[in-house]
């Protein structure tokens, strides 16, 4: 069957794991934008660029910080980084809900929207005044490097990517458990049902409204320490991948916590899988398959109509 | 109208058509005022006057700036039909993502568009008559009609301006018509607008589609003044662009748009200098604006004046 298709069984599963990585990379940033959307019905602009400033804040850690501080020998490796980013950006996340989201919350929505557009763009241009548009490389962490090799299918798999999509849906799936699992999230969950009335219940809403938001950006942050390795990093990267997860979004329907991770898996494998099979359109298939969901369902396909 | 605003706007009309006589204001940077102010007027129909955020209206732009700069340098036509073709394949193209779009409301539709946008980006970067990542160039002004030759910067500002002139007036009309009162009622209280019983999706399509094909007029403008058609032109920058084009002029009021644009494209022309500073001051003025003063130079200046009435 792949003789006649033209397409050897080793160039196909090589797709799918680039297309599963992609895909890691679609649900983890969806689900950052899923859990900011449901609280704070924001839609996370600066999402991007936040996830291009974990992977800058992971590079300048190997590299820069040791000269800055005085201290050339010193360097964050790879795995504080993948501590340290997340917690640095959700502390960002932090103070920008405090100072300036905050105020927008009683007005209409696309205000949330404009605000973070810009912030994307200071935060872009910011990076890109400073290291140009080249792009930096970051090496994969010794333990990660090299790959595994599959006789049996006669493919090797590299041993950082399957590091890539392994953690990433640790992340996914135990973001998912807390939120729909445990008291925590029932929480969560009642906030963006009926704030006043959980509030009335003594609970310290605006805190949990705060501590998502920077979670939501910790997670992007996160996602771009993982992406440090794989692409350059330079200042679009967060860019040219926000539109396509928003896309993904809309395909999956906000409301649900497990649909963007589903969905972002899903899209990621179909345009590995497209990659394969028809090339040329790799870059639009998303946004096809977009105008088709939004013809049939527009609620998307785990969203509920409203 | 009120008879001041009258004389308001004479007088900036007999501005405009002296500009030409002075040495202080380069024509060419006043044409591009003028494109980006009536693209920035069509696209605040849709915001400021039906509530409706589109994300994406680069593709209108960018389509029929492609359109006519192909169509006058490979076929040779003249500018007005390039135009008027640039136009209806801007307004058939709105027609589509419009049709689309309105399915999903608000933050959504905005993100539904500017996908949707995305996906012309992404043919503008492969489709084989694009000219990829150089675009169109050299595109011939052309003779108008066939009898003025707009070569001349002075012929040509003429030309742009009275485009701009027919843009702004034909908004202008839609917005003072019973149909752009229908707009304002489905932007105040869409919910009121369905029981009265009109049929909200058809006055929303039919208010995108305008505001589509008025985009393209000011990209097909754009594509002869500057002679070329390039990614910039479809990018999603210039879907922002728009939007803070008219979020500091001041939505939904008439002149503001025009405003914001003026002051836009001022700022990148003096900030051209410093490179990715004008990314992070247009970045700045966004935030500001959306904190600070939601209603724009034209709204604040307006509100001023209804308070001291």
């Amino acid at each position: 069957m792949f003789e006649l298709l033209g397409i050897t069984p080793q160039g196909l599963v090589a797709q799918l794991l680039v297309g599963l990585i992609n895909g890691s990379f679609y649900a983890i940033l969806s689900l950052g934008l899923a859990i900011i959307f449901g609280l704070l019905n924001i839609i996370n602009f600066s999402h991007g660029a936040q996830y291009t400033m974990g992977a800058f804040i992971a590079w300048i850690g190997l590299t820069q910080v040791g000269q800055w501080l005085g201290f050339p020998e010193l360097s964050i490796n790879y795995w504080f980084a993948l501590i340290l980013v997340p917690l640095v950006m959700a502390g960002f996340g932090l103070i920008l809900e405090r100072t300036m989201l905050r105020r927008l919350y009683h007005l209409d929505h696309l205000y949330g929207l404009l605000l973070t557009f810009g912030l994307a763009l200071i935060i872009e241009g910011m990076f890109r005044h400073w290291y140009g548009i080249s792009g930096e490389s970051y090496p994969a962490p010794e333990l990660l490097q090299g790959a595994i090799p599959l006789e049996s299918i006669g493919i090797i798999l590299p041993k950082y990517r399957l590091w890539v999509v392994v953690s990433s849906l640790v992340v996914c799936f135990s973001t998912w458990y807390v939120i729909e699992r445990t008291k925590l999230g029932a929480y969560l969950r009642a906030g963006t049902e009926n704030p006043k009335l959980l509030q009335a219940f003594g609970i310290n809403v605006p805190l949990m409204i705060s501590l998502a938001y920077a979670y939501g950006v910790g997670l992007a942050g996160f996602a771009g320490v993982l992406a440090a390795p794989i692409f350059q990093v330079n200042p679009l990267m967060g860019s040219n991948l926000i539109i396509v997860v928003f896309a993904v979004v809309v395909i999956g329907g906000m409301g649900s916590i497990m649909g963007s991770i589903l969905t972002g898996l899903a899209l990621g494998l179909v345009e590995g899988l497209t990659k394969v099979f028809y090339p040329e359109a790799s870059g639009v298939v998303i946004f096809v398959i977009m105008a088709i969901v939004l013809l049939i369902r527009p609620a998307g396909l785990f969203g509920r109509e409203k | 109208m009120n008879p001041k605003l009258k004389l308001l706007y004479g007088i900036l009309v007999l501005i405009a058509l002296l500009l030409p006589f002075q040495d202080f204001i380069y024509l060419v940077f006043a044409m591009k005022v003028l494109c980006f102010a009536l693209f920035a007027c069509a696209f605040n129909l849709l915001l400021g006057f039906t509530g409706l955020l589109s994300f994406g209206h680069a593709a209108f732009f960018g389509t029929s700036a492609y359109i006519t700069a192909y169509l006058c340098k490979e076929s040779g036509l003249s500018p007005e039909v390039g135009i008027i073709l640039g136009v209806l394949g801007s307004g058939a193209l709105g027609y589509l993502i419009g049709s689309l779009a309105i399915r999903r409301q608000g933050i959504y539709f905005a993100m539904v568009t500017l996908a949707l946008s995305q996906m012309v980006y992404f043919l503008a970067v492969q489709l084989p008559f694009t000219g990829g990542e150089d675009g169109i160039q050299g595109v011939p002004r052309g003779m108008l009609f066939g009898l003025i030759d707009l070569k001349d910067d002075v012929a040509m500002y003429y030309f742009v301006l009275s485009v701009f002139l027919l843009g702004f007036a034909l908004i202008m009309r839609t917005v003072h018509s019973p149909f752009g009162q229908v707009l304002k009622a489905i932007r105040e209280n869409e919910p009121r607008a369905i029981s009265l019983g009109y049929d909200v999706d058809r006055f929303k399509l039919i208010s995108f589609v305008i505001s589509a094909a008025l985009s393209g007029l000011a990209g097909s403008m754009k594509s002869l003044v500057f002679q070329l058609a390039t990614l910039t032109d479809v990018h999603w920058h210039m879907s922002g662009e728009v939007v803070l084009m008219t979020l500091l002029g001041g939505m939904g009021t008439i002149l503001g748009p025009v405003v914001g644009a003026g002051i836009v494209v001022g700022l990148q022309n003096y900030l051209a200098n410093i490179g990715s500073w004008s990314t992070i001051a247009t970045g700045f003025i966004f935030v500001i604006c959306v904190l600070a003063f939601r209603r724009g130079v034209v709204g604040e200046i307006a509100h001023l004046f209804k308070n001291k009435h």
